[in-house]
């Protein structure tokens, strides 16, 4: 079936027009969160598949390892305890990119395909063509892309980009024990998330429910959550995710730069202006983890 | 297990206790959420932590660890109260209806037999009352107050709620709805199953943790059927295989047991092992331990083994008395064992007290260590810092490493928990000069033999004579050990329905036990392992998933243990007229003449509906054993004994007995034990499903999730010691100290144990001062060096620490070798090269 065609639908900065022969189904990843141990066997995989090794960090007092995501680990369980109604729970959550439909990196990636969104949903990046202006984390609506000090270029979550155009699942699915996480086209795990929910309903979460939010246009990666009224539960999910204002602004300068074909000096300059922005940011964070 | 990890599927109820499967199991554990998602299960976690497990459990309760038995005595007299038993299930399959003897007694924490000098027990009351023909007298009616299940009910009268909730510190309320839960599992059509692991077996009572779980599934009438059984998870890859094959100082193959210095004879061995009938009709299928134990010494002496010397019972060890591990670092500390062979072993990290274990190691002139791993063992002596202090120029020991291959780098068969043998095949070659341990045990056997043949000495009779039927005598091939394993007729097998038949003929292999005999005329290595490699060739190897019966018994995946049969028992699946207890689970069915059906009988398959057989066939009265007779070191029935270190410095329910009468401590351990006064809190050791044991900790992506040290700490406990998370600490016990991470945390609980707070402290296994990840420090230095009384497992899950917080703590660093060198592989990520590079050598002087 088609769930592997790698056509291209958008890139960053870019206007040509993408093929339309071929009308690939539109894949997704459905992260059970209510059936998931947090075994970190995907987040190990992860690594593996993408040939990245995180470096040996310290316990900060959590299970949570590393503690963030990084340019080395593109998916990371977050662990969150929470006392509800004199109930504890532990939420794990596997965190790592959304590939929304409508992704805020790609759109305010100034680097002609950078960012590139497949027909059947995955958002790619190209670091090939990345120029490391770090736009993309804040176009994310939900802190996912990372720089690399290494060499400047952002990574993060390709759902396996690689394996699916073979057919493949990606590898976080494979190792996945507990089928925690399935992958397939994005009506069948809706369907197998509708079942999920009225399993969990049964089961006395009235909330339980879907993830899949819209104001991003809907993911390719979604939750079952047993918590579904209160996503920022499980370490902070975004209630209502939505693409940074200012991304729609910068796209606005975008086009007629693009357009202007590459007046290269200018370009340049422009792109190292913003590349301050998001070193800005990483400092915020190294504050935050301190 | 008694049923597979498959069967979990099956399950309405799933009790996790003494384990945390979803961490220590997770593959495994996909069958818990498919029986949760498909099969409307419930799955009850009981642990003094909210675990991994507890995280997807329905329901979570808080437990003291080391009080399970009060716990389970509780739930037995909850459910004989309001009658919530499977009555016909018990009346007919177990010995519930069994009258005891007069003599039999249990008075202030002690049964009958007591002998407080040796600390062990006269077991002569603890049985049957028998009739003149040596039969056990029974009472259909059950009113004999001699009954065992009257005395079982006045046994567990003392564990009400309360007193239950007092010792193990579960509130009330929630045991109640456990046992609510539990007791529904009675229903004929609804089982409970039981997971549990080393949560329950180390511990000083760890044997009855696990009969009083038994006891209740017996009560409850889930064992034998599908979605049942008591299970327990293996904790490494063939370990199950490990105790199969009897690799304990007192085993011989398929749970026979070694001859003692008091077995004279082959005559007097097999006398005491050969049990008498109890009851009528039954099949006591152990009085068939002459046919295994001759067919055995057949494998391993082969010719020379005849009925004219006994064959070859004199060349056997005879045991004056146990030597397990514990036995065995204690009589190297006193300096009375020379060297030590360590095969696939990291002791100083396995056995407690680190401390004790590395004095009892610098006492050794040699110590070799066979591992595809720089274990802690072999750098014992080697200084680490703070996390191995120790100084190498006073230890004399000669340390030999010899590297190994690792499991996917040779073929042969694991055992899993589900005791099915699957045989694997290579995926890569080893590295260097890793060579398989039978090539090393090997060479070492033919180097002796020479030796014994030029030089003589004192015995050397089982050396020489060694069967040794190899192709390539420095290596056996997994295929032929595998085959001798399953064994194979030495002459024709003629038919025993038509004794003109050849069944089998001599030399071919054998292609199940009821062909084993006691004249020398089969040789079997294993004799549970019989039919794993016949004539037909290696059932291990079988890949069929087809499951017929949809109950997850796919008799063509693999080969189980005993006879390919999935579910032990299975025949107490149908009630005693032959039909399924619950319709939707039939494994198997009587068809008018004979037992068949989707699973292999565990019966004799000739023998009708209605017959006096009954199906617990390996005992000598037919039935499962509520009241143990004497085969457990403490009792017959499960009883509370305090962990030799506990928080209250007594035991309520007898306070003259508070911990194991029957356990043995070694004089010089007792010294080492600490009370409440001086170490308050209870700490408990534990996996996380990040590592296995002291090895991924190896690999550079294990370790990188989970990178370094940490001990968990209750919020409260927390508080009143200025602990912030993330803050370093020190954890002491009376043995000595680790340095952690402190992971404060909402999950675990401080509890009302008999009037006081009780707080405890978890911490978690994995590191020490070899690897990839950083240096910590071996977390049995808490531990105390006691045992379970039966099997001596030590009692690592129970045990008195305090705690500080460690103000000039720094991160420790990555160990040096493999910071610098590390090699790539294609699937285990980035690993050691401390494992792999190591030469065949001595600890080389100039490190010293
Ligand atoms: S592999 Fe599956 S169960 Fe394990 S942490 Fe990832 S999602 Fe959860």
């Amino acid at each position: 079936m088609a769930l592997q065609s790698l056509d291209i639908w958008r890139r960053s900065a870019t206007t040509t027009p993408s093929p339309q022969q071929r009308e690939p189904i539109e894949v997704a990843k459905l992260i059970d969160v209510t059936k998931c141990i947090g075994c970190k066997a995907c987040q190990s995989a992860c690594q593996e598949w993408n040939d990245v090794r995180e470096e040996i960090g310290v316990n900060v007092g959590t299970y949570q390892n590393p503690h963030d995501l990084t340019a080395n680990s593109w998916t990371l369980m977050r662990f969150a305890e929470i006392e509800e109604n004199g109930n504890l729970e532990w939420l794990i959550r596997k965190d790592g990119c959304m590939h929304c439909a409508d992704p805020g990196c790609l759109k305010a990636c100034p680097s002609p395909g950078a960012i590139i969104q497949y027909k059947n949903g995955i958002v790619d990046f190209a670091e090939e063509n990345c120029i490391g202006c770090g736009y993309c984390i804040k176009g994310c609506p939900f802190n996912i892309p990372r720089l690399s000090e290494k060499d400047n270029k952002v990574y993060k979550c390709t759902l396996c980009s690689d394996r699916v155009s073979v057919g493949l699942e990606p590898a976080c699915i494979k190792a996945c024990p507990t089928q925690a996480l399935v992958f397939g086209s994005k009506d069948d795990m809706k369907d197998h998330a509708a079942e999920r929910i009225a399993e969990l309903k049964e089961r006395g979460f009235e909330n339980a429910g879907l993830y899949d939010p819209q104001g991003v246009g809907g993911t390719h990666v979604m939750y079952v959550l047993h918590h579904a009224d209160k996503p920022e539960l499980y370490n902070g999910l975004a209630k209502d995710p939505q693409i940074n204002p200012m991304v729609s602004i910068w796209k606005g300068i975008t086009k007629p730069l693009a357009l202007m074909a590459m007046a290269g000096a200018i370009l340049g300059g422009f792109f190292h202006y913003i590349g301050i922005g998001p070193n800005e940011v990483e400092e915020d964070e190294e504050e935050e983890k301190a | 297990m008694t049923n597979t990890w498959m069967d979990i599927k099956n399950a309405n109820v799933i009790l996790v206790m003494g384990g945390n499967a979803a961490e220590a199991h997770p593959v495994g554990f996909k069958w818990v959420v498919e029986a949760k998602a498909h099969n409307k299960a419930k799955l009850i976690v009981v642990d003094p932590r909210f675990t991994r497990t507890a995280s997807v459990a329905d329901y979570y309760a808080p437990i003291r660890s080391g009080t399970d038995i009060a716990f389970l005595n509780g739930v037995i007299r909850y459910i004989l109260e309001k009658g919530q038993v499977q009555h016909e299930y018990v009346k007919a399959y177990t010995n519930a209806s069994f009258i005891v003897r007069e003599d039999f007694k249990f008075e202030d924490g002690l049964f009958s037999g007591y002998n407080e000098k040796e600390h062990k027990y006269d077991k002569t009351s603890w049985a049957y009352e028998l009739d003149d023909k040596g039969m056990a007298k029974v009472d259909e009616t059950l009113q004999n107050p001699r009954c065992v299940i009257n005395l079982l009910k006045h046994h567990v009268e003392r564990y009400t709620p309360e007193m239950v909730s007092s010792i193990t510190g579960t509130p009330q309320k929630q045991f109640l709805e456990i046992c609510e839960m539990l007791a529904a599992t009675s229903a004929p059509d609804r089982t409970l199953t039981s997971l549990y692991a080393l949560g329950w077996t180390q511990h000083s009572i760890g044997a009855q943790n696990i009969r009083a779980l038994a006891m209740l599934q017996l009560l409850l009438g889930n064992i034998g059927m599908p979605g049942g059984g008591v299970n327990a998870l293996r904790g490494h890859s063939n370990i199950q295989g490990l105790s199969d094959l009897g690799l304990m100082s007192d085993l011989l193959p398929g749970y026979m047991t070694m001859p003692k210095d008091e077995d004279l004879d082959r005559a007097t061995y097999l006398d005491k092992r050969t049990p008498k009938l109890l009851r009528p009709g039954q099949m006591n299928y152990f009085a068939n331990y002459p046919k295994f134990f001759v067919s055995l010494m057949k494998a391993w002496y082969g010719p020379a083994a005849t009925k004219d010397n006994d064959f070859a019972y004199d060349w056997m060890p005879k045991l004056d008395k146990v030597y397990d591990g514990l036995r065995v670092f204690d009589l190297m500390h006193e300096g009375k064992i020379n060297g030590y062979f360590c095969q696939g072993f990291n002791p100083l990290a396995s056995f407690p007290n680190k401390n004790k274990l590395s004095e009892s190691l610098s006492k050794l002139k040699y110590l070799v260590v066979m591992d595809p791993l720089a274990t802690e063992t072999s750098e014992f002596w080697k200084n680490h810092g703070e996390s191995n202090d120790v100084d190498a120029s006073k230890i004399q020991t000669e340390v030999f490493r010899l590297p190994t291959t690792l499991f996917a780098e040779e073929e042969g068969s694991l055992v899993n928990s589900s005791r099915w043998l699957q045989w694997h095949w290579k995926g890569a070659d080893a590295p260097g000069e890793c060579r398989t341990d039978v090539a090393i045990m090997s060479d070492l056997f033919l180097k002796l033999r020479e030796m014994y043949k030029k030089e003589g000495g004192a015995f050397p009779d089982p050396i020489l004579n060694l069967h040794w039927p190899y192709h390539d005598a420095e290596e056996a091939t997994p295929e032929e050990l595998a085959k001798e394993y399953n064994g194979k007729a030495l002459a024709d097998i003629m038919d025993p329905n038509d004794k003109t038949k050849v069944l089998i003929k001599a030399g071919q292999q054998l292609s199940s036990f009821a062909q084993l005999a006691d004249d020398g005329t089969t040789s079997c290595g294993t004799w549970i392992f019989c039919g794993s490699w016949t004539e037909a060739g290696n059932q291990m190897a079988r890949r069929d998933t087809a499951d017929p019966s949809g109950l997850g018994i796919a008799p063509n995946w693999a080969w189980a243990w005993p006879a390919n049969r999935r579910i032990l028992y299975n025949r107490a699946s149908c009630d005693p007229s032959g039909k399924p207890w619950d319709a939707k689970r039939k494994l198997i069915g009587w068809d008018g003449t004979k037992w068949g059906g989707y699973d292999v009988p565990d019966f004799k398959a000739d023998i009708p509906p209605g017959d006096a057989m009954n199906p617990f066939i390996m005992t000598n009265e037919g039935v499962g054993r509520l009241f143990a007779l004497d085969k457990m070191a403490e009792g017959p029935f499960p009883e509370h004994y305090e962990p030799f270190e506990n928080p209250l410095g007594t035991n309520p329910l007898h306070p003259k007995v508070v911990s194991n009468p029957a356990a043995r401590v070694f004089d010089k351990d007792r010294e080492h034990f600490g009370t409440n006064a001086e170490f308050p809190y209870v700490g408990t050791t534990y996996r996380l499903t990040e590592h296995f044991h002291f090895w991924t900790k190896h690999s550079k992506i294990n370790a990188s999730l989970q990178p370094e040290q940490f001990v968990e700490v209750g919020e409260a406990l927390a508080q009143e010691k200025g602990i912030a998370n993330g803050d370093r600490v020190i954890v002491r016990s009376k043995r000595g100290y680790i340095k952690a991470v402190a992971v404060v945390t909402k999950r675990i609980k401080a509890l009302d144990v008999a009037g006081k707070r009780v707080h405890q402290i978890g911490v978690p296994i994995h590191w020490g001062f070899t690897g990839a990840a950083r240096q910590g420090f071996l977390a049995n230095t808490l531990t105390p060096f006691v045992g379970d009384a039966n099997t001596q497992t030590p009692e690592f899950k129970s045990f008195l620490v305090n705690i500080e917080k460690d103000t000039d703590g720094k991160v420790p660093a990555v160990p040096e070798a493999t910071a610098s060198a590390t090699m790539k592989t294609a699937d285990a990520g980035d690993v050691d090269l401390g494992r792999r590079g190591w030469l065949f050598g001595r600890k080389r002087k100039e490190e010293v």
